[in-house]
């Protein structure tokens, strides 16, 4: 990576080889890690707070999008101490509704765009997308890359379209999904990270949700180095997002593990790191209540949204 | 004498369908009638009891759903399975010091009593519902369902006959259940989930466990998620008396203490031990014209 120096110029950086045993490796080592008492209280409460609550189903209504920003807001009515989530992640027609409930609170409103999940639209239309979703009170927007151009080794595109999207998001936090299930390689993954970092993403993401294998734990530390690495070279902190797949709070807290190990406690904030995920809140929740009266909970004892 | 070392079994625990070790790595000693040492057992831990409810909870709503006649269907295939392998149960039983015609005769009836249960499964409503009279339009009835996850202290004495009489009226009804089996001898319980394992007994519906009731007690009986507690010796103390109900206050689980001396005895086994793990459910249909 010496061409590197001129971060923005370059739209297809070298090829950085990618040990995948040596990643699956790490991420097992890390997994062992245990983390009790209060710590795991500590983390547990620290990932709710990373939560961009989310729903994205052709089924969405504004009453489920309401009833969510509820859960949001108070995650648990028995503990009300317990932190926010950081963001409730809608689709666009929902962001409106959203942003109106979440009114008042310091809950931001991440709206999905970019022809979300497949990515398959003209440029303009994306941009157009990008534009209503902010213009409806979006404050963070998940553009998702067009994964058949960079299949292609159409770089250039890819990095143009992120641009364009940057630019059209305006103040908004953006963040780019690789849609890292598609894209083969870990070498894939980690250009794709060099790319969306480079081209203006605030945070890079995994994963839709809608695409097996969603977010791992190989590939968000391949994510995680890519950041690291453009930090070294620009002191520019660039935020991670993974989502998809993370129900239970044990794997949140590998994933801390992980962002700690990586990148450092600096990285280690709602700002910077982010889980993209629905059914996760209910588990931090059990397990939260759970650490604090030290019975086992069930769910039939906590909201579903 | 032969120089081929025997095989012996490695006795683990049947959770969600599968025969893990305890996750804590810790075993106790069995003896046989003798003193000798028999076998290694595990010493079960809370986490095992976590994960146990977690497998018997995703099992409810399939095992529950599932017909009366097809539960009926299932009890009866565990006897069939368990009567081939009679000679291997009368074996372990003597093991530990059972004289080779009482283990016989408490295999055999065994076996009897996954009949008899298999038999009430499409009665019990029957006999235990109703249709009730009320003064407006409506056709009320009363059915008994499932309450949920159970959790039980199979009897320390009488380690297969106990066990299954315990188990099968608490499945028949319906329900899944997290047992913990005889500490002293535990066993049989273990060769039994291997015949559960082979008689279409969906994953999760029996967990067997095996340990310390002391150490149990606390999870089997506060878990929020546990929906009644099981225990059928006369002897259990005072505190751990207190201590079931107080934990089982938590979610006003049902706590279930029937105190049984022998279970060949002609009332160790009544429709009862099924109703006590249902709930009435009544319902109010109006009647059309």
């Amino acid at each position: 990576m010496n061409s590197s120096s001129h971060s923005r110029d370059i739209p297809y950086p070298d090829i950085v080889p990618i040990d995948e045993v040596a990643v699956n490796q790490r991420v097992a080592r890390l997994n062992s890690r245990s983390i009790k008492k209060e710590s795991k209280v500590a983390a547990l409460e620290m990932a709710l707070s990373m939560i961009d609550l989310t729903t994205l189903e052709g089924s969405d209504t504004p009453g489920k999008v309401i009833q969510l920003c509820h859960k949001a807001k108070e995650p648990h009515a028995d503990m009300p101490d317990l932190p926010t989530v950081a963001a409730v992640c809608v689709y666009p027609n929902m962001v409106s509704v959203a942003e109106k409930a979440l009114r008042g609170t310091e809950i931001h409103v991440a709206g999905v765009a970019t022809a979300f999940p497949s990515g398959t639209a003209t440029l303009d239309a994306k941009i157009e997308e990008t534009k209503q979703v902010v213009g409806d009170g979006a404050d963070e927007v998940d553009m998702v890359i067009s994964r058949g151009e960079f299949l292609k080794g159409n770089y250039h595109y890819v990095f143009d379209e992120i641009a364009a999207v940057r630019e059209a998001a305006g103040d908004a936090h953006l963040k780019v999904i690789l849609e890292t299930g598609e894209l083969q390689t870990y070498e894939n993954v980690r250009r794709a990270s060099d790319l969306a970092i480079r081209a203006g993403a605030d945070f890079i993401k995994t994963s839709t949700g809608k695409v097996k294998p969603a977010a791992t734990q190989p590939v968000t530390l391949v994510m995680l180095e890519a950041i690291r690495d453009f930090y070294y070279k620009t002191d520019r902190m660039v935020g991670m997002k993974p989502a998809g797949g993370i129900r239970k709070a044990k794997q949140a807290i590998q994933y801390l593990v992980l962002v700690n190990e990586t990148l450092g406690a600096d990285w280690l904030t709602p700002d910077y790191f982010r889980f993209g995920a629905s059914s996760l809140a209910n588990d931090l929740l059990l397990q939260i209540v759970k650490q604090k009266t030290g019975v086992y909970q069930s769910s039939y004892y906590f909201s579903n949204d | 004498m032969s120089d081929r070392v025997e095989v012996s079994k490695t006795y683990k625990t049947y959770i969600d369908g599968t025969f893990p070790r305890t996750e804590s790595g810790r075993y106790y000693k069995v003896y046989d009638g003798n003193g000798d040492i028999l076998a290694n057992a595990c010493q079960c831990s809370r986490k095992d009891v976590r994960d146990a409810v977690l497998a018997a909870r995703d099992a409810f709503d399939g095992w529950s759903n599932r017909s009366a006649y097809n539960r009926g269907q299932i009890l009866y295939r565990i006897a069939e399975m368990l009567e081939t392998r009679k000679a291997q149960f009368i074996e372990e039983l003597e093991t530990i010091g059972y004289k080779t015609s009482d283990a016989r005769s408490e295999v055999e009836a065994s076996i009897d009593r996954l009949i008899y249960y298999a038999g009430w499964s499409d009665k019990y409503q029957q006999v235990f519902g109703s249709i009730n009279p009320v003064a407006s339009s409506h056709f009320n009835f009363s059915l008994p369902e499932p309450t949920g996850v159970v959790t039980i202290w199979a009897p320390g004495e009488q380690p297969l006959l106990g066990l299954i009489s315990v188990i099968a009226p608490v499945i028949v009804g319906g329900n899944s259940c997290v047992v913990l089996s005889s500490e002293k001898y535990p066993l049989s319980a273990i060769s039994f989930a291997e015949v559960l394992h082979s008689s279409d007994v969906p994953a999760g519906v029996v967990n067997i466990l095996t340990g310390f009731r002391k150490e149990l007690l606390k999870h089997m009986t506060s878990h929020m998620d546990v929906n009644a507690f099981f225990v059928t010796d006369p002897d259990i103390d005072r505190e751990q008396r207190k201590q079931m109900d107080e934990h089982g206050a938590l979610n006003l689980k049902h706590i279930i203490r029937k105190s049984v001396d022998n279970w060949e005895d002609k009332e160790s086994k009544s429709p009862y031990f099924i109703t006590d793990f249902q709930e009435i459910k009544t319902t109010w249909h109006p009647v059309g014209f």
